[in-house]
């Protein structure tokens, strides 16, 4: 037989191959921040049951120069990664009404609107303003 | 007069003479309203006629030219000369074997369109003499998007997962089985899910979407494997938790 | 070389040929079914067809009527009894095919929609959006995946017929991804390889459609039957050729010409309709060799619309509202778009009238079976006919799973009638001829003539000379023309001499068939001394009945032209008439 497939191997290249995917990896490795941050709280839990030095200590390293830049930029990964996360819940949720869908901005708009409203209550509960 | 000479730098592999694939220059001169699928024709007729590829109805509806064009899946027979500049790099489709030239072997995806049973499994049975099911338009817009599928596979080019996990069953597959389950004349997602809300069926998946931005007929298989999903943890929750909600 | 043995060969994977292979299926478990196509089925051309397929099923409509706008449509060259058993047969296959998930646009209630098409008294095109063709090919496909017995041969081209002692007994193909040859022993085989609208330059078929199928039967000695009446679809995109469906008029677009006229009542089809109503069978809706002859003449008045690509006509929908387009028309739109940079929605489009279907074939009887026994057809590719001169719009698709079926259950009838495989000897040696054909052309060297070559020449003469309107002259010419590129085709040589997945070798092959039926074609119209339906001569303007109210038979000559035979048209009970399109008609 003449046949010889021809397998193309790819490796890791495939990532450069339009801003699509670069953009899909920044989200997927957003999920490293926001582990990281995670397991910071859990720490910070265990701090607080350790009793009042261990949790001050806790609260320093938290204002430390390092840990700030951690928080922001762990921040930022975690807002990208719902930003994209809520533009893609029309995808998964369609809602028909009648014969119409309603409009994928709607549904997106309702999740980014109830993130909107629980943010400034947590952020007033918390003391922030 | 609109024309224009185009440089096109085709992958050719010939298993009868190559180890491995070779890129081939043709410069064509093009006509401002061509599309790549014409330059290619014009090549096999006038320059090379050993090009080989697949094509027949240069309406974007039998799905056979699919094709990297400047390392993005595209129906050759869409993809607009007037959009590029200067070199225009066609390969075959990414992700499926070489065969010849531009022709991949598909045989993987035929297999997986077969394992979903995309047919209709009637809720209920009836003869033709008492007409047809009623369906309503509402009805029929539910699955509607999902029907119009050409089967052209630039979604699994597209897509990395199945890139790197060839066992992925992939877009188009599963928003066929997805097409039917969404039918109201149908009876059989159960049946459908046992392939679909597998391992190697949606949780290969890991939303990255390229195949809806690929896809030519805005047939949104993202959003179909997503909803798969859904239902298929509402189906786990169902089973293990409520049981006496199962008939 | 290896062989497949099956009972029923199918050799064409659209349409008809996937309704063949599940109706033998559903029948009959135990049968071996082997369907072979020369490419993946849903690439099959019956996916581009877009307006519907026809068939009564609203209480206005009656079969009566579906029986009269075809037998009328047709020019009475239809034949009636066939035509009876097809109108019948119509709704049942529809709503089969609903049954098995086709998604069919609906009424408000649930029901089945109709639309209005071209020359039907009644609205009786069922349609699904503007892609019924697609939505057709798929649901037929997707449901065929369910049995068994089904055995595709994807991307095998069939080179000939295998026939033994006057019986067909299986093909030889190339399978397409190796270069080897395969030989199928079946106990029977239905072709329904479609039509050969390539052999014109300009034409709505897509790159498949060569004739292979009839070329198949006609060199096996099956006579093809009404090769002259060639349609023509009023409106093709002047760039690609490509389709705009017939229900672009249906849902109410008219036809302009440079002046803005609505020509078409100039030419028997008035009076001018109100903009947005249309009335059936008039107008816009009047049978489509009428609505393109007319644009014949307005070009030749000076009255078309000049473009880069050739003259043509407008056809305006802006009046249907951007909602009726997104919702009915929606391909339209996207083609008229992408293709000509042309939105219908704010602007009219400039089409033209383009090759489309060929209502001529493999001559076949009522039930699907040609002369040869055990060798049956159906589809574009057969005639049987329910068409005669000229087809209404819709007719086609519903027709594909009408016969397709048809030819199964004719088949399988055939089989348990005792028909018994061929000896193995007979056919290994038949086998091995075919291939010995096959590895001549690859093989050949010191050729003059390329495949690009000869194809180009064929086109320009199908395109001057045997045209909408054809003259004694310009068909004599023609003829001749052919009689010398078939012995130039003897003469090819191939760029490409390797196995795998030769593109050149396909595309000399499928010359080789449509030189074949552009014969039979050329032959047929210059013996046709008349006009009737899509054959029209400006020699001979009149539809003469004393004459030529028979259907023609081309005969195939292995080096010289075809003898044109005729055989009678089945008339029971509608006489040939005058084909009434104007707004007078009851």
């Amino acid at each position: 037989m003449s046949r010889n497939p021809y397998v193309r191997e790819e490796g890791l290249r495939w990532i450069f191959r339009h801003p699509r995917y670069l953009r899909y990896m920044t989200r997927e490795f957003s999920c490293l921040f926001i582990g990281g941050w995670t397991l910071m709280m859990v720490w910070g839990l265990k701090q607080l049951a350790e009793g009042p030095a261990a949790w001050t200590a806790f609260l320093e390293f938290l204002k430390s120069p390092a840990s700030v830049v951690f928080h922001v930029v762990a921040l930022a990964f975690a807002a990208y990664h719902s930003y994209t996360w809520f533009n893609l819940t029309p995808q998964a949720l369609p809602l028909q009404i009648g014969e119409e869908f309603v409009p994928g901005a709607a549904i997106a708009g309702a999740h980014f609107a109830v993130w909107a409203v629980l943010s400034i209550a947590i952020l007033h509960f918390a003391g922030a303003f | 007069m609109g024309e224009r000479t185009v440089e096109l730098e085709v992958l050719r592999y010939n298993p009868e003479t190559d180890q491995e694939p070779r890129f081939q220059r043709y410069s064509v001169t093009c006509r401002e309203e061509w599309v790549v699928l014409d330059a290619l024709n014009h090549v096999k007729e006038t320059i090379d006629p050993t090009l080989s590829y697949r094509w027949s109805c240069h309406m974007a509806v039998c799905g056979s030219c699919g094709m990297m064009v400047n390392g993005e899946p595209k129906l050759a027979c869409k993809a607009f000369i007037r959009n590029y500049e200067g070199v225009i790099r066609v390969e075959p489709l990414a992700h499926f074997p070489v065969e010849r030239d531009l022709v991949t072997v598909v045989d993987d995806f035929m297999a997986k369109l077969k394992r979903v049973k995309p047919y209709l499994i009637p809720k209920q049975e009836k003869p033709v003499s008492e007409g047809e099911y009623r369906q309503t338009p509402a009805e029929l817009k539910r699955f509607k998007q999902y029907t119009m599928c050409i089967n052209c596979m630039l979604c699994y080019a597209a897509c990395p997962e199945y890139g790197l996990i060839p066992k992925f069953i992939g877009p188009a597959a599963i928003s066929l089985a997805h097409r039917y389950n969404q039918d109201s004349r149908d009876g059989g997602r159960a049946e459908r899910q046992e392939e679909i809300a597998s391992t190697e069926g949606v949780w290969e998946c890991s939303f990255t979407g390229a195949c809806s931005e690929v896809c030519p007929e805005h047939v949104d298989p993202a959003a179909a494997l997503q909803q798969v999903k859904i239902r298929s943890t509402l189906d786990w929750y169902t089973e293990h938790l409520m049981p006496w909600l199962e008939k | 070389m290896e062989t497949v043995k099956a009972d029923v060969a199918i050799i064409g994977a659209g349409g008809a040929g996937l309704r063949a292979a599940i109706a033998l299926a559903q029948a009959d478990p135990e049968l071996s079914i082997a369907l072979i196509s020369k490419v993946y089925p849903m690439r099959s051309h019956t996916c581009a067809a877009e307006g519907g397929a026809a068939g009564v099923i609203k209480s206005d409509d009656s079969l009566e009527h579906h029986f009269n706008d075809t037998v009328g449509g047709g020019d009475w060259l239809s034949d009636q009894d066939a035509v009876d058993y097809f109108i019948r047969e119509a709704p049942k296959e529809l709503i089969q095919l609903e049954h098995w998930g086709c998604p069919w646009s609906r009424e408000g209630n649930g029901s089945v929609a109709v639309r209005p098409f071209g020359g039907m008294k009644k609205q009786r095109t069922w349609f699904a959006a503007d892609k019924s063709g697609f939505h057709i090919l798929h649901t037929l496909f997707q449901t065929s995946l369910q049995f068994a017995s089904i055995q595709r041969f994807d991307e095998y081209y069939a080179t000939e017929l295998l026939v033994d002692e006057g019986r067909c007994a299986g093909l030889a193909a190339i399978e397409m991804r190796s270069g080897q040859m395969r030989r199928f022993d079946a106990r029977a085989v239905i072709i329904a390889g479609g039509g050969a609208g390539r052999m014109f330059p300009f034409t709505t078929n897509g790159a498949i459609k060569t004739g292979d199928g009839m070329a198949l039967a006609y060199r096996a000695g099956v006579a093809l039957k009404d090769m002259e009446f060639v349609q023509y679809h009023p409106t093709g995109l002047p760039s690609t050729g490509t389709l705009l469906t017939e229900a672009c008029r249906g849902e109410g677009g008219v036809l302009l010409n440079k002046n803005g006229r609505r020509f078409l009542q100039d030419y028997g089809m008035g009076p001018e309709t109100p903009l947005g109503k249309p009335v059936l069978k008039t107008m816009e809706l009047g049978p489509r060799d009428r609505v393109s002859q007319a644009f014949w003449h307005e070009q030749k008045k000076g009255n078309a619309v000049p473009t880069q690509w050739g003259d043509a006509m407008l056809l305006d929908m802006r009046h249907l509202g951007e909602k009726t387009i997104n919702e009915r028309l929606p391909l339209v739109r996207d083609m008229s778009i992408s293709y000509m940079g042309v939105d219908p929605v704010t602007d009219p489009v400039p089409v033209r009238p383009v090759v489309h279907y060929m209502m001529g074939g493999i001559h076949t009887d009522i039930n699907a079976a040609t002369s040869l026994p055990g060798l049956y057809a159906a589809g574009e590719c057969a005639c049987v006919s329910i068409n005669g001169a000229n087809r209404l719009g819709s007719n086609s698709l519903t027709e594909l799973l009408v016969f397709g079926r048809r030819a199964a259950l004719s088949a399988m009838e055939y089989l348990h009638s005792g028909a018994a495989a061929r000896g193995d000897t007979t056919l290994t040696a038949l086998g091995t001829a075919a291939q010995g054909r096959v590895r001549e052309l690859m093989q050949r060297t010191g050729g003059t003539e390329t495949v690009a070559g000869l194809r180009k020449e064929m086109m320009q003469t199908m395109e001057e000379h045997a045209g909408i309107y054809r003259t004694g002259e310009g068909l004599a010419a023609a003829c001749a023309k052919l009689v010398d590129l078939r012995r130039r085709y003897g003469g090819i040589e191939l760029h490409d001499k390797t196995n795998v997945y030769n593109t050149d070798l396909l595309q000399a092959l499928e010359l080789g068939s449509m030189l074949d039926c552009a014969e039979a074609v050329t032959q047929s119209a210059l013996a046709r001394k008349e006009s009737r339906g899509a054959h029209q001569r400006i020699d001979f303007a009149d539809r003469d009945d004393k004459n030529f109210l028979r259907h023609s038979l081309a005969v195939y000559h292995p080096t010289q032209a075809p003898r044109v035979d005729y055989c009678d048209v089945v008339i029971t009970r509608s006489q040939p008439g005058v084909r009434d399109y104007s707004g007078e008609h009851a």
